[in-house]
């Protein structure tokens, strides 16, 4: 039944669109419409979460109403706690297109004598269905049952049953299950539900909390296999869909100025590639947020819009330091040109930083990036695990064609051009600054290292910061 | 206690709370007339009619006709018997078939005695 290597879908899975971010992506339009969809993970992960933003984006995106059984939280409590993600249950059960009944069964007052099924359950399952109509519905967490009733052998038959009745009912569930020690979940749930299984990881990595999403198995459709790096934002839960993206990026001749006259002409006469990854690499006091700076000022000065990450300034200082030799950036701010991202890098992990990243750029839809620098990304993480993150970013930067310049620190002392081959690898322009000293003066030198598909200057030239803007005389070397 | 000239606030149901003679309100939740249900209508009526002979309200309600009511009472399985009075609330799940359970459950039969 699974199609490997086809983009298209086989006729017989339709798909239902969560409109969760990024979530659509990765399995390629949804969840399998009309089957059932286990989403398991730990305490915290996110499950509930997840599930409520399946059903309300249902409603809200997609005209969809939809039905919650609960065993968990009562109604309220569900409502109370996503209601500070926007999410208004109150309203949508007001507006009959959501219905939500809480199954509360104390085992301390209940005996059991002799035979019985969970009719009782399948009879409120259908009139919460049918009471608002609804094509989606969640069950939370049906697992529950395990501990309410003593009897496991029937809880299982009663849950085949069940979701054999879900699917006859044509209904698209999603049913959530807690993490198990070796399993899935913790009670086997996955036997049952074959056709989509999420997971959903929650896990901590030198004190910073990462999340992580993951599609089991989607039985009849192609999806991503990779974890994917996930993020309760102000709106819900965010997935970033980008795996390494592969080497298909759309490349243009077209040039982006970098906002620097002379070092212009010395790419050629024209300038970064537009899209293109450009390494500014040098040690501290080289002027590398300065040539940054100049570039963000170019692309704004040409009606462009740029964002500016920075992971050791604020936007203030930026503005004011940059103000101090003679680039004006407060201007492009307030046009709503330039936009800035500022955060410590150590406020979260790798991929949440990313996550956001990824959000903005979709909010903004920037021609141009500066990350300034990178390297203080790097402190947050396993080598392989940033390594596999950077070429996300660097390849998701490419794929929206948005010409960007990652700023990279150098230890002093160091070789100039000793930058973290990991990264060096992946960018197409390299212009190293230094700084030397000559008869008791301190002189910043520029030179470009490479530029990939250009006929480069090889001249290393003088770096001048003025108080009106970056010159570069001619003569040194 | 309720003393007769005093409205009564709470309606029916709390007025049979504390019943004369200590009857029992018992309500039997089905999943329609199938054999379970019919066994299970069997066995509480024969309990009641040997046990609590003219001290009980026994109802048999069906949940595919009272949905709502399953509901309000969490009812998840089938059949299952609601000891609403005397208080504590109990619930039996099944066709009512362990007699002894069930009647140390009414508080009929002492706790732990076989």
């Amino acid at each position: 039944m699974a199609e490997e290597g086809d983009r298209k879908e086989p006729a017989g899975v339709q798909k239902c669109p969560t409109g969760i971010s990024g979530l659509d992506e990765i399995t390629g339009g949804g969840l399998p419409r009309g089957r059932p969809t286990l989403v398991c993970g730990g305490a915290g992960s996110g499950k509930t979460l997840m599930a409520t933003e399946f059903i309300v984006r249902g409603i809200t995106e997609f005209g969809e109403p939809g039905a919650m059984m609960t065993f968990e939280e009562t109604g309220d409590e569900l409502a109370d706690n996503v209601a500070s993600l926007g999410m208004d249950l109150q309203g949508l059960i007001e507006q009959n297109k959501l219905a939500i009944d809480y199954v509360h069964i104390d085992r301390q007052e209940i005996e059991e004598t002799g035979e019985y099924d969970l009719e009782g359950l399948f009879v409120r399952l259908a009139a919460i269905i049918d009471a608002v109509g609804a094509k989606r519905v969640v069950l939370d967490t049906v697992e529950a049952l395990f501990a309410a009733l003593p009897n496991e052998g029937l809880i299982r038959a009663e849950l085949r049953r069940l979701f054999r009745w879900l699917k006859s009912k044509k209904v698209t569930a999603v049913i959530t299950g807690e993490k198990g020690e070796n399993t899935l979940t913790r009670h086997g749930l996955e036997e049952y539900v074959s056709d989509c299984v999420i997971f959903l990881d929650h896990r901590i990595d030198r004190q910073v909390a990462t999340r992580r999403l993951r599609i089991v198995k989607y039985r009849g459709s192609l999806h991503g296999t990779n974890e994917y790096p996930t993020l309760i934002g102000a709106d819900g839960l965010s997935i970033l869909p980008i795996s390494s993206l592969g080497l298909t990026y759309p490349v243009t001749t077209e040039r982006v100025s970098t906002g620097v006259e002379t070092l212009d002409a010395m790419l050629s006469g024209g300038g970064y590639y537009r899209g293109s990854s450009v390494l500014v690499s040098g040690s501290a006091g080289t002027g590398k947020s300065s040539l940054s700076a100049a570039f963000a000022d170019g692309i704004c000065r040409r009606g462009e819009k740029c964002l500016y990450c920075s992971f050791e300034e604020s936007p203030q200082q930026i503005i004011r330091n940059m103000a101090s030799i003679g680039i004006h950036l407060a201007q492009w701010q307030e046009k709503g040109l330039l936009k800035f991202y500022n955060m410590r890098p150590t406020e979260q992990g790798l991929e949440a930083h990313l996550v956001q990243l990824h959000k903005m750029v979709e909010d903004v839809n920037p021609a141009a990036a500066v990350i300034d620098p990178l390297t203080s990304l790097t402190s947050i993480g396993e080598r392989d695990q940033i390594k596999a993150m950077l070429t996300r970013l660097i390849d998701y930067l490419k794929n929206h064609k948005i010409t960007t310049i990652y700023t990279n620190l150098n230890p002093s002392g160091g070789s100039v051009e000793k930058t973290e081959a990991m990264i060096s690898s992946l960018m197409d322009t390299w212009v190293v600054l230094r700084n030397i000293e000559t008869n008791g003066d301190r002189q910043r030198l520029l030179h470009v290292l490479k530029s990939r598909g250009m006929a480069h200057s090889s001249r290393v030239r003088q770096f001048l910061l003025t108080d009106h803007g970056i010159e570069m005389p001619e003569q040194t070397a | 206690m309720k003393k007769k000239n005093e409205p009564d606030i709470t309606g029916d149901l709390f007025a049979e709370e504390k019943p004369e003679g200590g009857k029992y309100v018992l309500r039997l939740y089905v999943a329609g007339m199938n054999q379970a249900s019919a066994r299970a209508i069997k066995n509480i009526t024969r309990i009641c009619e040997e046990h609590l002979e003219g001290r009980y309200d026994l109802q048999v309600i069906d949940v595919y006709q009272q949905p709502t009511l399953a509901k309000g009472e969490q009812i998840i399985a089938a059949p299952t018997l609601i000891k609403k009075l005397p208080v504590p609330l109990r619930k039996f799940i099944g066709s009512m078939a362990d007699e002894e359970k069930i009647l140390v459950g009414l508080d009929l039969r002492p706790r732990g005695k076989k």
